[in-house]
């Protein structure tokens, strides 16, 4: 906790003062004009959003999918480890691969244009928005079957037989008891998800380098750019409104969770 | 608690409830013909015929493993049968699927829907049948109180004991006027004082709404004391079907005789006519399958069917002795080594621990194996 | 009716919420398995697009400097000194971080599992912290913090990666940790374990290094891998701060020996982890009883 909490205060601190120590607004004031830190927020939001929602219902399907086989088969493992590695690990590794799939000569871009289709001249480079959502997709979707898969587990398969007994067809076992009954879980799961693309730097920076506008792109250039003056407490000042941002997530999770309280032990 | 039960020791309260809750529908008889289901190898059921009349509750009784879950589940529609028929009523219903048959099922535990709460959970086959919200609410509160918990019906499952999930799910399964009612080891997760009550109570709906029931269970006392007849299954087939008594006083076969109820297994030689000697003692024999006169057998004998009487010449001796309250169940040990289990009422001068004793056989007939099994 | 008299309000206890897990084993088998079209269209499109990419890395990572394609990338690796130094410094992070990490997590666990349970939904809460806290303001605290020190705390902590990181990595590292091991502590009776172990005479001490951790240990070790994996892959706080890991050199070493050599190592790696969470699913299946090769 302390070593959580000491940096974060010392951003916090950071954010609010001069490099004298006296108390100010005017960091917050100059990330809310500068075009540059609001478009990153934008794409920033937009990539968690999107990445968010794609990861969560790609990744719920996958984990279904892989559930429904013999459980301790090749699959589930492969798929599990194969989770493990992507979700936690893979952030450096993973761009470089999207580089040499998609990249200006990678190999999924020279397939397409033996078939006539040619990305880059259609305006798509992989240091975009749309490139960098692909490539965050690829640790979103094992984000997620990680954290969805004990929820789809406790599906216990009596609720779908009993449902059957009742006169429930498939879609309606889904619809009546089924999706109500993850629910909680999975949109606690997206949230997080949304933290994790928000947040997340490592892919961007190796795949762009940095040149495409997200926070932590911001933040960095902020703190290490050594441009102007008073730089870092902006940074610092994007920091702290990051964390904001993250605090709501955390509140929108705390309020699933309590909702689904009221059935769940 | 005990205003929970008020309803169903109140016959005329509860008549109204049933006549309200349950329409009058024509019991209907269940037939399995043949029915086979092979996992691999393993044969679950090889070739089951069993015929439930209308209105009859049977229990499948039987080792773990011998197919009891597999035939009720090919019943419900849940798994399907390699060969053979299923016949409810004068419908073949094997081909139906499960959420067409009409049929109530209770599982051993868990089934309740976690998301809604007790009514919603006894209304969702009304639900299922596109009935009226007004309809369904009214109905599932008759039959929360045919179980004796209307009062619990706005809670949710987990804030319910373990027996008040069982009841809910005995509920849930009967709104929808099912023709049969399946029952898989409804009680096993429970503990003894609920189990018993609740079997009491299963009993006594099933023989008042007249609903032809199938329930499986591992637990002999269970079986015996719940069922108009008993199936013993064993390998996936049918042992034995009979009443509990005959099932306990004249198991057909020898593993029905093992496994129903404590057994001594007593050397024995077949003798002339329909008879066997067994501890010096004449019986009438019951299985004597052309087993010629002299064949080593080995006799079947309840605990309470032989009487150990003190006798300093006797060929035993007493080295265990339980006191069960109304009886005495003690272990004899034979000069030749045998032990025999013998359970006898209490009285004063019963043999007490590591006294001499001489065993006298108190039934008249027995059904035998052969010494090799 | 008499014979369903009295209290029938006599409620049993509750029961556990867990389901035995064989029961779950079996009925879930018990579906007929067919190879369903959804299933299947799933999974090769799952390949495609989590295959596909490490196999055009790898096709990337044949070409040689020259344009010729060959091995010659894999060799290099061996030979650059700067990879071998920031892998071994990176190595010895991990290695303290995962020790530090089982040390705190494993008794924690337990202790919340026999006295505390109620601190459980907490916990899980907390955990998720360090997944959605951008590390990029983590490392912007830390700089700041670095430049207030005093020169005797920036010597001592601040300019060996090894004392500098650790602690943070530790920090990052205790969620997926305390997941893992939850999981595993979850799965074993642990009250009648403990329980017996106290009846025969045992320390606390040793009841949790004999009797809870062999019980236990496929969960620790897949804690350990993936604690080894996060340190192994976090780049973010390690650049800001300027120190060079293993994944800020692989970043770096494109700009001396050209992509290539870049991109092998990047496989390699991957590799390695998998091939570490893979070897553990198995370990995991083995155990007796055990119905899921669930790691995290
Ligand atoms: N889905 C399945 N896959 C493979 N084998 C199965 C399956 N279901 C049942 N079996 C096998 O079929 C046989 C009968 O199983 P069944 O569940 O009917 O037994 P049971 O009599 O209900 O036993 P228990 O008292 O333990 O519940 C067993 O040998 C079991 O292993
Ligand atoms: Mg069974």
């Amino acid at each position: 906790m302390i070593f959580l909490g000491l940096p974060l205060y010392s951003v916090i601190h950071g954010a609010f003062t001069t490099d004298g120590g006296v108390l100010t607004f005017q960091n917050f004031s100059t990330t809310f004009s500068s075009a540059a830190d609001m478009s990153a927020f934008k794409n920033s939001l937009l990539i968690g959003l999107w990445t968010a929602l794609l990861g969560a219902g790609l990744g719920t399907w996958l984990a279904a999918a892989v559930l429904a086989g013999n459980p301790g088969g090749l699959v589930q493992r492969v798929v599990s480890s194969a989770s493990g590695v992507l979700a936690y690990f893979a952030g450096v590794p993973l761009a470089f691969a999207w580089i040499a799939t998609l990249g200006s000569t990678g190999v999924a871009t020279v397939l397409l244009q033996h078939i006539g289709i040619n990305l880059y001249s259609g305006g798509f480079t992989i240091a975009s928005l749309t490139g960098l959502a692909l490539a965050y997709t690829y640790f979103q979707i094992p984000l997620m079957v990680i954290l969805i898969t004990p929820a789809l587990e406790g599906l216990r398969p009596q609720w779908e037989e009993a449902a059957q007994s009742l006169g429930a067809s498939k879609l309606s076992y889904m619809r009546h008891v089924a999706i109500p009954v993850l629910t909680p879980a999975f949109v606690g799961a997206t949230l997080i998800l949304f933290g994790n693309a928000f947040s997340a730097y490592a892919t961007a920076l190796a795949l762009t380098g940095g040149t495409i506008a997200i926070v932590p792109t911001q933040i960095n250039e902020a703190l290490n750019g050594n441009v102007i003056a008073n730089q870092d407490r902006v940074g610092l000042a994007l920091g702290v409104e990051m964390i904001v941002v993250v605090a709501f997530v955390m509140i929108g999770y705390w309020m699933v969770q309590s909702r689904a309280r009221r059935w769940l032990q | 608690m005990s205003t929970e039960s008020t309803p169903l020791a109140d016959p005329s309260a509860q008549d109204v409830g049933i006549a309200a809750a349950v329409a009058a529908r024509a019991s209907v008889g269940v037939n399995f013909k043949g029915v086979q289901r092979h996992f691999g190898d393993v044969a679950a059921l090889a070739g089951l015929d069993l015929e439930i009349h209308p209105g009859e509750l049977i229990a499948l009784l039987g080792p773990s493993g011998c197919g009891k879950t597999t035939a009720l589940r090919i019943l419900g529609g849940f798994d399907h049968p390699d060969a053979g028929q299923v016949i409810v009523g004068d419908r073949d219903l094997t081909k139906v699927p499960a959420n067409k048959r009409d049929m109530g099922m209770v599982f051993q535990a868990y089934s309740l829907f976690p998301n809604m709460n007790v009514r919603d959970n006894v209304a969702f086959g009304l639900r299922m049948r596109k009935q009226d919200k007004t309809v369904r609410g009214k109905r599932a509160d008759e039959l929360l109180a045919l179980v004796g918990l209307s009062q619990t019906a706005d809670r949710y499952p987990f804030q319910l004991s373990g027996g008040q999930q069982q009841r809910v799910a005995i509920a849930r399964a009967l709104a929808i006027e099912p023709t049969v009612l399946l029952l898989d080891e409804p009680l096993s997760a429970l503990d003894a004082q609920v189990r018993h009550q609740l079997r009491a109570e299963i009993r006594s709906l099933q023989l008042r709404l007249g609903i032809t029931t199938l329930f499986v269970t591992h637990d002999q006392s269970e079986a015996l004391s719940i069922a108009d007849r008993v199936g013993v299954m064993h390998a996936g087939r049918l042992e034995q079907l009979d009443t509990p008594e005959n099932i306990y006083r004249h198991p057909a076969t020898a593993f029905v005789a093992e496994f129903v109820g404590a057994m001594n297994r007593l050397p024995g030689r077949v003798g002339d006519g329909d008879e066997v000697q067994v501890l010096g003692q004449r019986l009438k024999l019951r299985n004597r399958n052309e087993r010629p006169a002299g064949t080593a057998v080995i006799a079947m004998l309840r605990p309470e069917a032989i009487a150990a009487v003190p006798d300093s010449a006797g060929s035993g001796e007493v080295v265990e002795r339980t006191f069960l309250g109304a009886s005495v169940r003690m272990s004899v040990k034979l000069d030749d080594g045998q032990l025999v289990l013998v359970e006898e009422p209490s009285h004063a001068d019963a043999a007490s621990i590591g006294q001499r004793v001489g065993l006298r056989i108190l039934a008249e007939s027995t059904t035998v194996a052969d010494a090799g099994e | 009716m008499s014979a369903t008299g009295g209290n029938l309000g006599l409620a049993a206890r509750g029961l556990g919420a867990i389901e035995p897990a064989p029961d779950r084993k079996k009925r879930r088998a018990s579906r007929r398995r067919r190879p369903r079209l959804w299933r299947v269209t799933i999974f090769v499109l799952a390949a495609i697009y989590f295959i596909g990419p490490q196999l055009a890395a790898f096709k990337f990572s044949l070409v040689l400097s020259s344009g010729k394609y060959g091995l010659g990338n894999y060799g290099q690796i061996v030979q650059n000194s700067a990879l071998r130094d920031a892998l071994f410094t990176s190595l010895e992070i991990s290695a303290i971080t995962a020790v530090v990490v089982v040390v705190l997590v494993l008794p924690t666990v337990v202790w919340i599992r026999l006295r505390a349970p109620k601190l459980t939904l907490l916990l899980e809460g907390i955990t998720i912290l360090p997944i959605v806290i951008p590390p990029v303001v983590l490392a912007a605290g830390l700089e700041q913090l670095e430049g207030h020190s005093p020169q005797w705390l920036v010597s001592l902590v601040f300019n060996h990666a090894l004392t500098g990181l650790t602690p943070f990595y530790v920090i990052l590292a205790l969620p997926f940790s305390y997941r893992a091991i939850d999981t595993g502590v979850r799965a074993i009776d642990l009250r009648t374990l403990v329980d017996a172990s106290r009846s025969l005479g045992s320390s606390s001490f040793s009841t949790l290094t004999r009797v809870i951790l062999p019980n236990v240990q496929t969960a620790v070790l897949g804690a350990v891998f993936l604690t080894v994996a996060l340190c192994l892959g976090e780049v973010v706080i390690a650049n800001i701060l300027l120190y060079v890991t293993f994944p800020v050199e692989i970043i770096q070493v494109g700009q001396e020996t050209g992509p290539g050599v870049q991109v092998a190592v990047s496989i390699l790696s991957l590799l390695f982890v998998f091939g570490l969470l893979f070897a553990l699913s198995f370990l995991a299946g083995r155990k007796r009883g055990a119905t899921s090769t669930r790691l995290i």
